[in-house]
């Protein structure tokens, strides 16, 4: 089974996020970057199921040369390619869904995986768009997958409950937190990585869909008010919260 | 909220994108395996044996050993790397990885015959066998060269005698690397557990540590064979073999440091006294600025010794400056930590106690801090004061 596996490049959770001059992206200077922790989930599965059923494991990622650190760490994690589709630093998830479509076309992989969203724009596009390209079936926010017999059985995630869903391959699957524990990268295979080659492919520009028109730190969130026991209506809150408002 | 470091002066972007690499993977496992569980071991004493086994499966073992006994062939930035965040989980992981890398595989892939390391070196990279270092003696401490435990050589072997102390991992240890006098010069022997008249009681009754195994190895007409020892003689044989290991503990101790200094910002944040969080008054925040201060000067040591480590430029005595000043630098930081954490300060709750716990020893193991003031001392005057 071949299997591709996107991931991108997001800013860590740990990273205070300052606006830049422009109002419209991120200041990157001492910002550190990590590997979309979705797309842990989406590389685990595809080594698993590449250990399982042979065949071969390709990351792919849409950036500039910056990039190659994250498929370098997918590399160190075992996937037997990596390939930059080297261009601008993508804000509009056309443009990625569109240059990684390219390459599937070429590739002809029987699963895509990807994580459910970059935890940086968050916009929760790219397998929609991926699989509308590819005309292929796409199953969302997945959180246990079986694959026998080309036929792919699916649990997702839906409001309150589990769903599972039936499709078969090629298919493009979306990884939810859950489907697996992310192995960490050995430091001998850290080692190999270093030598292993990243094909890199020039990016084609795109029609932007989207663009970026401003951007701002949300403001603090408000204070909140700290009841003590001689508060009278301190049961009637509670009550309000719990019947009306229902959030506790 | 993850771990966040302290990348002052952007020294992460002197690093190459394997050795950021091997940082990351071994600060996942140590958020992830190590600190929800050590503070449990560490107040019933015990060593959490089920690490080791992890711990050879992310190539921790043998990380600058070449591939060709096992070995990661990493660089030895990587290695200060991966060292800095073990101890960042606790000195017990870091003193377990530090002995079994730079005190058993390297002295035995430096020292030892073709057959002693293809016997020893795979099996420790994969923590099949475990090692031990024994130097150290009851009366000998910083005086090394006045050790008394003997070797003596007999028809086909060789016959140990006489007694180490504070030996990290001695009783859990497969084989044991043992400096003995030998006609009165010191030479390195590979003891296996087991072997009659050796035996490694467990030192009871540590206030720091308490997550590592310490022993005594008990030397008694102890008969071994004459192909265990190591080709080398004199004190720079075991000198050698420190120098890797308080290379490792300079990275140490900047973890142990950036554990405590993480702690400290986010109660500092937190913690509410007179109507505002404590980070708001300035004598916390000079405590916390004297800390980002020395913990950065620190890591600017390590990144500058990693890379004269990689060059084969590095002098003992750079290696003495970097453990000096940074476990000290620790330490301090652990006790500035506790204060800014009150009361709370001392649970088990919050790291820093044990870590401050942990680096009292640190600071006297591997050369003292005094020794290690006494050896730049040495240097820049030329003056021995151990003569």
């Amino acid at each position: 089974m071949n299997i591709l596996v996107c991931v991108s490049r997001v800013p860590d959770t740990a990273t205070r996020i300052i606006v830049g001059s422009d109002g419209k992206s991120i200041d990157k200077n001492g910002v550190k970057y990590i590997v979309n922790p979705y797309d842990e989930f989406a590389l685990e599965e595809g080594l698993r199921l590449r250990e399982k059923n042979g065949g071969s494991v390709t990351a792919i990622t849409v950036g500039t040369d910056a990039a190659t650190d994250v498929l370098r760490t997918a590399l160190a994690m075992g996937v037997d390619k990596a390939i930059l589709v080297k261009g601008d630093e993508p804000t509009d998830s056309y443009y990625v869904a569109y240059n990684i479509a390219k390459i599937a076309k070429e590739i002809n992989p029987d699963l895509i995986i990807l994580g459910r969203q970059s935890i940086d724009f968050d916009s929760f596009q790219l397998p929609s768009m991926l699989a509308e390209m590819l005309g292929m079936p796409s199953v969302s926010v997945v959180s246990a997958l079986k694959i026998e017999n080309g036929q792919v059985s699916a649990e997702r995630d839906v409001e309150g409950g589990k769903e599972t869903v039936a499709c078969s391959l090629p298919c493009i699957i979306s990884a939810q937190k859950g489907l697996n524990e992310p192995r960490y990268p050995k430091l001998p295979d850290i080692m190999k990585a270093k030598s292993k080659p990243i094909d890199t492919r020039e990016a084609e520009k795109t029609e932007p869909k989207t663009s970026i028109i401003g951007m701002e730190i949300p403001s603090k969130a408000r204070a909140g008010k700290v009841l003590e026991a001689s508060d009278a209506n301190i049961d009637e809150i509670v009550r309000l919260l719990k019947e009306e408002a229902k959030v506790i | 909220m993850g771990f966040k470091s302290i990348d002052y002066f952007n020294i992460d972007e002197l690093f190459t994108e394997e050795e950021l690499l091997v940082r990351e993977s071994i600060r996942k496992f140590v958020d992830d395996e190590v600190i929800p569980i050590i503070e449990q071991y560490y107040f019933e004493g015990k060593y959490p044996e089920h690490l080791t086994e992890k711990l050879a499966e992310l190539g921790v073992f043998g990380i600058t050993l070449s591939e060709e006994y096992g070995g990661a062939g990493a660089n030895y930035t990587s290695y200060g790397l991966a060292m800095q965040e073990l101890e960042r989980g606790d000195s017990a992981v870091r003193s377990f990885a530090s002995v079994q890398n730079s005190l058993v595989i390297y002295p035995i892939s430096r020292y030892g015959t073709e057959e002693q390391k293809h016997k020893w070196l795979p099996r420790l990279v994969r923590g099949e066998a475990i090692g031990c270092f024994g130097l150290t003696e009851p009366d000998f401490g910083s005086n090394p060269a006045g050790i008394i435990t003997t070797a003596k050589k007999i028809d086909g072997g060789f016959l140990l005698n006489g007694a180490k102390m504070w030996i990290t991992n001695g009783t859990a240890a497969d084989v044991a690397v043992v400096w003995a006098k030998l006609d009165g010069e010191i030479h390195g022997f590979l003891v296996e557990k087991g072997t009659k008249g050796f035996s490694a009681p467990e030192m009871k009754g540590k206030h720091s540590l308490r997550a590592s195994v310490t022993s005594e190895l008990i030397f008694e007409d102890c008969e071994i064979p004459e192909e265990n020892i190591l080709n080398v003689a004199g004190l720079r044989g075991p000198l050698s073999c420190l120098n890797q290991a308080r290379y490792g503990i300079a990275w140490g101790a900047v973890g142990a440091a950036l554990a405590v200094f993480h702690s400290a910002i986010e109660y500092s944040k937190s913690r509410i006294q007179f109507g505002k969080p404590i980070a708001k008054f300035q004598i916390t925040q000079e405590k916390l600025v004297w800390m980002l201060n020395e913990i950065t000067k620190a890591q600017l040591v390590c990144y500058r010794l990693g890379r004269l480590m990689d060059e084969g430029r590095a002098r003992p005595e750079h290696i003495s400056f970097a453990k000096r000043n940074n476990v000290d630098m620790a330490l301090q930081c652990a006790r500035i930590a506790r204060e800014i954490h009150g009361a709370n300060g001392i649970l088990g709750e919050y790291p820093v106690m044990r870590h401050s716990a942990n680096l009292e020893s640190v600071k006297t193991y591997e050369g003292t801090h005094e020794i290690h003031t006494l050896i730049l001392g040495r240097d820049i005057t030329g003056e021995d004061a151990f003569e």
